[in-house]
């Protein structure tokens, strides 16, 4: 049975709603507003909101001073690279996690998990010194495999909850009707698990796009992606919150987007299994 | 051909053994049907054959070959399930195809099987829908049409009615027996529903705890059953089983008479008793009948213008020549 809320309820929920999520947008509001604000007004103490001389010259100069486009296309690959990378090799793995499962797939999945709890500084003397003897550090092929690895367990996860929904009686209809293991998961399995691989596509895409530890510390200039594009405003010769400000939103602009765009997929994907 | 043979077959699922060694011959054309009660073993006896499940000991023979580590797709058996196991994202062409298409068929003569397919199930007009847009008998009709255009050497049917409605089952279960009487392929069946395997059935196998209790044609079953298990199984509705002094009349442990085999008669009988409830079905009425001293409620099938009613003094007469008669271990005396 429904619960009935009244009108008045409703309106009170919607407007708690707006305020947390206006709470949280904030500090991406205010991002925004200063990369159109002067270096001084900037720091203008108290701080100013809407009552600024809007200007574009800080994206100007952002503009001039780094290739923008380089860093977005870095970015693309590096978070592209990584996730694609990572299904291809999700598939089969979530695939055997959740049809042909054995008394440890539990604490396989565990395991690969608690991967994520570790601090990535951890590893990150281990790594460096590999990447050096491969000679990965700063190719974008080096940071794709990182990227994928980080995030791995989570494309594993997010699979196997989808593929647990998939009735195994279909896949074994495949089997008797002839397909081989490879055909069974091309043909039938992810067919039939497109909406669930879109929303762990989308998610690691933003999570690998956001990725700024490895990137900063494994990257100098062939490979870096936006997140260093970011990092190198907020240094050196002291604090530009405006240009700084300015980069940052050239930086989310792209992600931000697509969120927008594909924020349903998103939600589904998310809450997927937990809701039915 | 279709000449399944199973030899010393087992079957463990960890320390459970669920199928103990079991041996059984399925001949060529022959509709065969396993039945019995769920957790009987005969779904997973079914999968061993497909493939679908590893034997864990034992030989399994198809047509001759030992087919025992052939993976399913390369037994030649074509399977339908209960769930219909459809492909959600494809057509129903390309479901009836897809069997074809993994064989590497060129394209003219999937679709000469496929249309041909089609006819016989009367799926022409639905060709390009999706299975969700089916009804439960079309969508069954779609899993047999995916079996069929394999040209298999056995068909394998796990429960495939028992997700339709009643008026539904019985109009497949004559599709599925025309079926076979066209093709002449082997099919083995699996059915928990007495009724479907009496039906069906050229040979009728009875399992219990993954033990065959018995083999043998649907009559033969109904005739002489080799023992209380199977005399309890085969029969609607249930044979009556009857203890106790009565039976050592008749110079056994128990003694069975099916409700078809009891007359109701106006005065006398060998038995009297008093009516509980009456399901008046048109042509028959079954009444089961309490308070005769032989078992707690004894079935009788009569004619449907009997007219006794709860409460009612009821006298019955058992044909003699028909009454089954078991010793103490459950097992039939001849």
């Amino acid at each position: 049975m429904a619960r009935a809320v009244t009108t008045q309820r409703k309106a009170i929920n919607t407007a708690i709603a707006w305020a947390i999520g206006l709470l949280i947008f904030f500090p991406i509001l205010w991002t925004i507003l200063t990369s159109f604000k002067t270096e001084a007004q900037a720091i203008a103490d108290p701080p100013l909101f809407l009552n600024f001389d809007w200007t574009l010259e800080n994206y100007a100069i952002v503009q001039d001073r780094s290739d923008y486009m380089r860093f977005l296309w870095n970015s693309v690959i590096l978070a592209g690279g990584s996730t694609l990378l990572g299904i291809v090799i999700a598939v089969p793995a979530a695939w055997s996690m959740a049809f042909v499962p054995s008394k440890r797939t539990k604490d396989i999945l565990l395991w690969m998990l608690s991967t994520k709890m570790l601090p990535a500084v951890g590893v990150l003397y281990p790594i460096y010194l590999l990447f050096i003897q491969l000679g990965l550090l700063d190719s974008r092929f080096g940071l794709v495999i990182v990227l994928m690895l980080i995030n791995l367990p989570i494309i594993v996860w997010m699979l196997y909850t989808y593929f647990r929904e998939i009735p195994g009686e279909i896949l074994e209809a495949a089997r008797m009707d002839g397909a081989t293991l490879r055909e069974e998961i091309l043909y039938v399995l992810t067919p039939m698990a497109i909406p669930g691989i879109a929303s762990t596509v989308l998610l690691n895409f933003i999570l690998a796009w956001n990725e700024a530890f490895w990137t900063l510390n494994l990257t100098a200039v062939d490979a870096a992606p936006l997140t260093a594009f970011i990092a190198s405003y907020s240094s050196p010769e002291g604090l530009f919150f405006a240009k700084l400000s300015a980069a940052s939103t050239m930086a989310i602009a792209p992600i931000l987007i697509l969120g927008w765009f594909s924020q349903k997929q998103l939600v589904r994907g998310l809450t997927f299994g937990a809701v039915k | 051909m279709g000449r399944i043979q199973l030899k010393d077959v087992t079957k463990s699922f960890g320390d459970v053994q669920v199928i103990p060694p079991l041996n059984l011959t399925i001949e060529d054309g022959e509709f065969t049907v396993f039945v019995g009660p769920s957790g009987c073993g005969k779904s997973t006896l079914l999968r061993l054959i497909a493939g679908l499940e590893d034997i864990t000991s034992g030989h399994i023979e198809i047509d001759g070959t030992d087919a025992t580590d052939v993976p399913p797709a390369k037994r030649g058996l074509a399977m339908v399930f209960q769930s219909y196991a459809l492909y959600p994202h494809m057509s129903v062409r390309k479901n009836i195809a897809f069997p074809l298409r993994m064989a590497r068929m060129d394209k003219a003569e999937i679709d000469r099987r496929v249309e041909g397919a089609a006819q016989v199930l009367n799926l022409t007009d639905y060709l390009d829908r999706r299975p969700g847009q089916l009804s439960g008998g079309q969508r069954q009709r779609v899993a047999i049409g995916r079996a069929i255009v394999r040209e298999p050497a056995a068909f394998l049917f796990d429960e495939p009615l028992s997700n339709l409605d009643a008026a539904l089952r019985v109009g497949m279960r004559l599709e599925i027996s025309e079926l076979h009487k066209r093709l002449d392929t082997t099919m083995i069946y699996v059915t928990h529903d007495q009724v479907e395997a009496m039906t069906m059935a050229d040979k009728i196998v009875v399992l219990r705890a993954g033990h065959i209790e018995q083999v043998g044609s649907p009559l033969e079953l109904y005739r002489a059953p080799r023992n209380l298990f199977v005399a309890g199984f085969i029969g609607s509705p249930k044979m009556n089983l009857i203890e106790g002094p009565e039976a050592a009349r008749h110079g056994a442990h128990t003694i069975g008479v099916r409700p078809e085999h009891i007359s109701v008669v106006p005065e006398g009988g060998v038995w009297t008793g008093r009516v509980g409830v009456a399901e008046h079905l048109g042509s028959d009425t079954f009444f089961h009948i309490h308070d005769t001293g032989l078992a707690d409620t004894i079935t009788v099938r009569a004619d449907g213008e009997v007219a006794l009613s709860h409460g009612d003094q009821i006298h019955l007469s058992p044909r003699d020549d028909v009454i089954h008669r078991f010793d103490a271990q459950g097992l039939r005396i001849a």
